[in-house]
């Protein structure tokens, strides 16, 4: 199966990055930044970084939202203790925090395999939200243990505008894409796919399972947490922990599948259609279903129509929309080609 | 000491509710290898089809037979839109299924009979019995003895009828099993359709409990860690697994819960399924799995 060629992948990336930096922030409105791309972008983020722990290194996790958490809480507190601490410096702290948690619950990662490991996830998910809601110090004694972001300013500009907020998510998103992209196919990215592929077989070639296993769940969580960061501050302006239960861990599990599981574009597609099938499902139901199903109901069938694409997704695109748009981008091409050099394929 | 005993003995039986719900979960993951995420929600689905029935006025005993054929229908459909398409398939691609066949059920239960919490009286008082000094829930007892009751037939199923050897033969090599004339999709309906049983039971009797609602569902988070201290291909395990989950849970609770703010009910039995797992990867009575490269 021929890929889409390398040279038209980075042209179509470097016009969509120019387009989400130049055109969008000037064409978009209100709306659109803080009830839609906002989220996307963030949601975009964790599914990454859920994707290198699950889709590269094979380990399952359910407490993404949980490092989210972990991350949004851990940022509240440098701003608010360490008067001075420029905004990135205490997002990316946020994230060493979440990193350090990670490397905890991911530590039975080394004895216990498969869906035991899950336990170890679902504990973290519990313990942490447990942990925020019992202890007043995290959210500064707030009685409700809700917390409200601090000023958006870097390098003495105001980013509180939606305008503002969405670069300075973009901007984050783009730089650890990035890292992400080149971190999958550095040797770390590749002892991951071993271990993940037959964790036995890896270290019977001399892959460091223990180092590669904790680095994973490490740069995983750190992702989240940054992720949890900007939910808190670029999007909400304020976090709760119960905002981040074990419901958003699904949602980030989904995205993953539904995207692609094994691939960095997948987690943007997952994000987008994740985000975007409430609102759609919202519209057809209003468009087509008044009167005929009660305006309670339409949680439910947001459940029964998410959960029916899961399956369908699993079975019949197992590497969800990323691998269907390639493939549709090849049929195009093929039908181009095919018009426009009708003797070179003979 | 009577304190302590009656904080033991109600973790006990109440672990032993937790294991109903693992118990549906064992047999799946015994005779098919999927990871059911979607339990609790059968346990929901189920419970409401019973309670849903017999409010139209069904008697009990015939609304009970509706909800059975209910699950076994459940158990046709599952096989026919899920298993066979995803035959071959990873252990966590499978996973990933029943947590979509979990939503669709939640989903599609809550339609058909309401989110509202419904009410069962299954006619056995709550009231407490006094057993020297101590006082035990007569429900309590009685759920208990329920569970024993269904390990012990599912015992005897398995290990003493045709059936039952060909759902070991099934879990223990699928390929084997087809070869000798066993035929699959047919084990894997009955093993769903007796899981859709066992939940129902377990939605029974938690309904009688807590009402039948939406909350049902989420048994599957309290019997996760009972299922991975017994292993998950156990079913005496889930027993164990539960009164050890159960005690653990109570007493913590009372005795280390009053020192931090307490409500670490909702993560110590996770803690407690770590700690085992550390000594034990595959839990209790789990079989060990062999790897060849």
């Amino acid at each position: 199966m021929r890929r889409a060629q390398p040279k038209a992948k980075s042209l179509a990336l470097g016009a969509l990055l120019a387009v989400a930096f130049l055109v969008v922030p000037f064409i978009g409105d209100d709306y659109w930044f803080s009830a839609i791309l906002i989220p996307l972008l963030v949601l975009s983020l964790v599914g990454l970084g859920l994707n290198l722990l699950t889709g590269y290194a094979g380990q399952l996790s359910l407490g993404s939202a949980a490092f989210m958490a972990a991350g949004a809480f851990a940022t509240y507190n440098f701003e608010l203790r360490v008067p001075g601490l420029p905004l990135l410096v205490s997002v990316a702290l946020g994230g060493v925090v979440a990193a350090l948690i990670g490397v905890a619950f991911g530590l039975p990662s080394l004895r216990i395999k498969g869906f035991y490991l899950i336990v170890s996830t679902l504990a973290a998910q519990f313990f942490i939200q447990w942990a925020l809601t019992k202890f007043g110090w995290f959210s500064n004694d707030n009685p409700s243990g809700v917390i409200s972001a601090p000023p958006l300013v870097i390098l003495g500009q105001d980013l509180s505008s939606p305008v503002g907020r969405y670069l300075l998510t973009l901007t984050i998103v783009s730089f650890l894409t990035w890292v992400a992209w080149n971190l999958v196919r550095s040797p770390t990215g590749r002892s991951w796919m071993a271990i993940r592929d037959m964790d036995t077989a890896a270290a019977v070639i001399g892959i460091p399972i223990f180092r590669s296993k904790l680095l994973a769940f490490a740069i995983s969580s750190f992702y989240c947490g940054v992720a949890g960061s900007l939910w808190a501050f670029a999007y909400l302006g304020t976090v709760e922990p119960h905002g981040l239960d074990l419901n958003r861990s699904f949602q980030v599990l989904f995205i993953v599948i539904i995207g692609g599981i094994g691939s960095i574009a997948g987690s943007f597609l997952g994000a987008i259609f994740i985000v975007l099938l409430p609102i759609a499902l919202d519209h057809v139901a209003r468009a087509f279903l008044v009167g005929i199903v009660d305006p309670s109901n339409t949680e439910n069938l947001q459940k029964i129509a998410m959960g029916s694409l899961i399956l369908w997704f699993l079975v019949k695109e197992p590497e969800g929309l990323v691998r269907l748009i390639e493939v549709g981008f090849e049929k195009v091409r093929q039908r181009w080609s095919r018009r426009l050099l009708p003797v070179a394929s003979d | 000491m009577q304190f302590f005993i009656e904080v033991l003995v109600g973790g006990l039986l109440a672990g032993i509710m937790y294991s109903l719900v693992a118990i549906g979960f064992v047999l799946i993951y015994k005779a098919s290898g999927v990871f059911n995420f979607a339990q609790g929600s059968m346990v929901l689905f189920s419970a409401l089809t019973y309670v849903g029935v017999l409010e139209l006025g069904v008697p009990a005993w015939e609304a009970l037979t509706i909800a059975l054929g209910v699950m076994v229908i459940l158990a046709f459909i599952i096989e026919r839109t899920v298993l066979r398409p995803l035959v071959n398939r990873s252990p966590l691609t499978l996973f990933l299924a029943t947590l979509g066949v979990s939503f669709v059920l939640e989903g599609v239960a809550q339609i058909v009979w309401g989110a509202q919490v419904h009410g069962l009286d299954l006619g056995i008082s709550d009231e407490p019995i006094d057993l020297s000094g101590v006082f035990i829930s007569k429900f309590d007892v009685f759920a208990a003895s329920v569970a024993a009751g269904l390990v012990l037939v599912l015992g005897v199923l398995f290990n003493r009828t045709r059936l039952g050897t060909a759902l070991r033969a099934v879990a223990d090599d699928p390929l084997a099993a087809l070869s000798v004339g066993i035929s699959l999709p047919k084990i894997w309906v009955v093993v769903w359709s007796v899981a859709g049983f066992v939940g129902l039971v377990a939605g029974l009797l938690w309904g009688a409990r807590l009402g039948v609602q939406f909350s049902l569902s989420l048994i599957v988070l309290k019997a996760l860690p009972v299922l991975i201290i017994g292993g998950f291909s156990s079913i005496p395990g889930t027993l164990v697994g539960g009164l050890i989950v159960g005690a653990s849970e109570k007493l913590a609770e009372v005795y280390i819960g009053s020192l931090v703010n307490g409500g670490i009910e909702v993560w110590f039995s996770y803690v407690v399924a770590l700690a085992f797992l550390l000594v034990r990867p595959n839990g209790l009575f789990g079989e060990p799995n062999v790897e060849r490269v």
